[in-house]
């Protein structure tokens, strides 16, 4: 074992690269690695999500409801006691990766990402879900142009954080995106995203979780409302208004009575996230970005000696 | 809530009992088509040819499920629903035309399939969406596929299945829709909702 030095105060530990196992095979290693968090990702959700579920199960007051969120939690324990892709639609595979510039092997991450999802979709299986949108081929593999998506940041230090996002169509086709009027301002916010709620109905697979990106260019503002998701259901943002703007839109969501699978109840969100952007003075996008219930997550930290933590679910080898 | 057990072949006057909000659990045939098949069946009706497989007072089912090749098989590891709403430019002439008694999907459907229902006799069961695992459990055997060249998720899946469910009738052949009746109760309140959390 090479000498270990402290990281910080969250009692993190690692080894710099340039003591790193010279035969460490790193691109294996994540393409492996890829395999299994997909696997995670797909089987079982985290626990912030179950919990959110089952308190929303033991609030429904709707018995259709009830009987939606119970069908729900029944399929949730199926799946991960037999490791079977909790829903069939395992999604356009998509990465958040953040990298540290000090990381080596960088150009080796795409390649491995790429080979993990080839392989994980025969051996999981997941389906095959990339399509070329002129022929309408299906390539059967998950792989395409731009695909698997990949959002890359650059972080400092030496680890590399994998974050495997499938998310499946049903809840992307509801996905929306406007240039409010700076007038509107924040009256338009509140009343674009309940009159999205309302018209996405039971189609995104409530009850959802809704990210909502404000602020920045078009294309920022969804991303934004994308990144919102990856939050847990637990955490606030870390302003206080933009947290208190958080828990006053989710009550009005849930006072629509949209209900799980917009069959009519109490339950039509299980969160709802904001993330923001300073804007330009003559726009206002706002980007709505919804996530069905099965809300499928994972994400790993490799470090520099290999060694690799699950930072989504608790205590769970990934290699 | 009325709990409802159902089998195919389904009678017109059967499906004439169901009323919005029923609690069914369906046993027998079911089959499979989302968007594509959907496209090549209207194709067929239109040149007059022969379907490979009978929808005739049988279930459709709004499904591209996950399948794993085991051996010469093939084995259902998850079949939840899909969207409806994307199969509603095609279901009334499926309905008109071949018969098809239960839809089962997720979302709701549109006017145009409410009034096919209520015409020729058929309805739309909801099947709680993602719930995948729970779905594949209650599916027994693969009976046959159909249009394999459609790709695994678009190709038609026929199903035997046994108490398939939990299933909430979403549209009956009476012209009611539980969806257009939650829509119309939300957009009641909509107003006052939005103008609430404005002034908050």
């Amino acid at each position: 074992m090479e000498k270990i030095f402290k990281l910080d105060e969250e009692d993190e530990y690692y080894v710099p690269f340039s003591r790193l196992a010279e035969n460490l095979d790193l691109q294996n290693l994540i393409e492996k690695l890829t395999v299994n968090l997909l696997r995670l990702a797909v089987t079982e959700l985290p626990a912030d999500v179950k919990k959110a579920l089952k308190d929303a199960y033991r609030k429904e007051r709707n018995p259709i409801g009830k009987i939606q969120l119970k069908a729900i939690l029944e399929n949730i324990q199926l799946a991960e006691e037999e490791r079977i892709p909790i829903c069939q639609d395992t999604g356009l595979i998509s990465f958040y990766v953040k990298v540290g510039s000090e990381f080596r092997d960088l150009s080796k991450i795409e390649e491995a990402l790429i080979k993990g999802v080839k392989r994980a979709t025969v051996e999981i299986p997941l389906r095959p879900n990339a399509v070329n949108p002129f022929t309408q081929r299906n390539t059967n593999n998950n792989i395409g142009r731009y695909v698997p998506c990949i959002h890359w940041s650059i972080i400092d230090g030496d680890y590399l954080e994998i974050t495997a996002f499938p998310k499946g169509g049903g809840s992307e086709n509801m996905c929306a995106l406007r240039i409010l009027k700076p007038a509107e301002g924040l009256s338009g916010l509140k009343r674009f995203v309940i009159e999205s709620v309302v018209d996405a109905g039971g189609m995104p697979c409530p009850p959802t979780i809704i990210g909502v990106g404000v602020g920045g260019t078009s294309d920022m503002a969804m991303n934004l409302a994308k990144k919102a998701l990856l939050r847990p259901i637990n955490k606030s943002h870390s302003d206080p208004i933009i947290a208190e703007l958080e828990r006053d839109l989710l009550r009005a969501v849930n006072s629509t009575g949209v209900g799980p699978m917009g069959l009519g109840g109490d339950s039509t969100a299980l969160a709802l996230k904001i993330e923001y952007a300073h804007r330009h003075p003559a726009s206002y996008p706002v980007a709505i970005a919804f996530q069905c219930w099965a809300a499928r997550r994972a994400t790993a930290r490799v470090y520099s000696d290999g060694r690799v933590e699950c930072l989504s679910h608790k205590d769970r080898s990934l290699l | 809530m009325k709990k409802i057990e159902l089998h195919t072949p389904i009678s017109e006057k059967n499906i004439r009992k169901l009323n919005v909000g029923d609690h069914v659990f369906l046993s027998g045939t079911i089959i499979t088509a989302r968007d594509s098949a959907h496209r090549r069946m209207m194709k067929h009706i239109a040149e007059k040819r022969k379907i490979p497989f009978s929808l005739k007072d049988m279930a459709l089912y709004h499904c591209g499920p996950l399948v794993k090749a085991h051996g010469d098989e093939w084995l259902v590891l998850a079949a939840g629903p899909t969207t409806s709403m994307r199969m509603e430019s095609f279901e009334a002439e499926i309905i008109e035309n071949l018969g098809v008694r239960l839809i089962i999907g997720k979302g709701g459907m549109g006017r145009k399939t409410r009034e096919a229902m209520k015409c020729y006799g058929a309805a739309y069961a909801a099947f709680t969406g993602g719930a995948a695992v729970l779905a594949a459990k209650r599916i027994k055997r693969i009976i046959d596929v159909k249009w394999l060249d459609l790709g695994l998720p678009e190709a038609v899946w026929i199903f035997e299945v046994d108490r398939f469910g939990p299933l909430i009738v979403g549209i009956d052949s009476h012209g009611r829709s539980l969806y257009e009746e939650v829509r119309a109760k939300t957009l009641r309140r909509l107003n006052r909702i939005v103008e609430d959390v404005i002034s908050e």
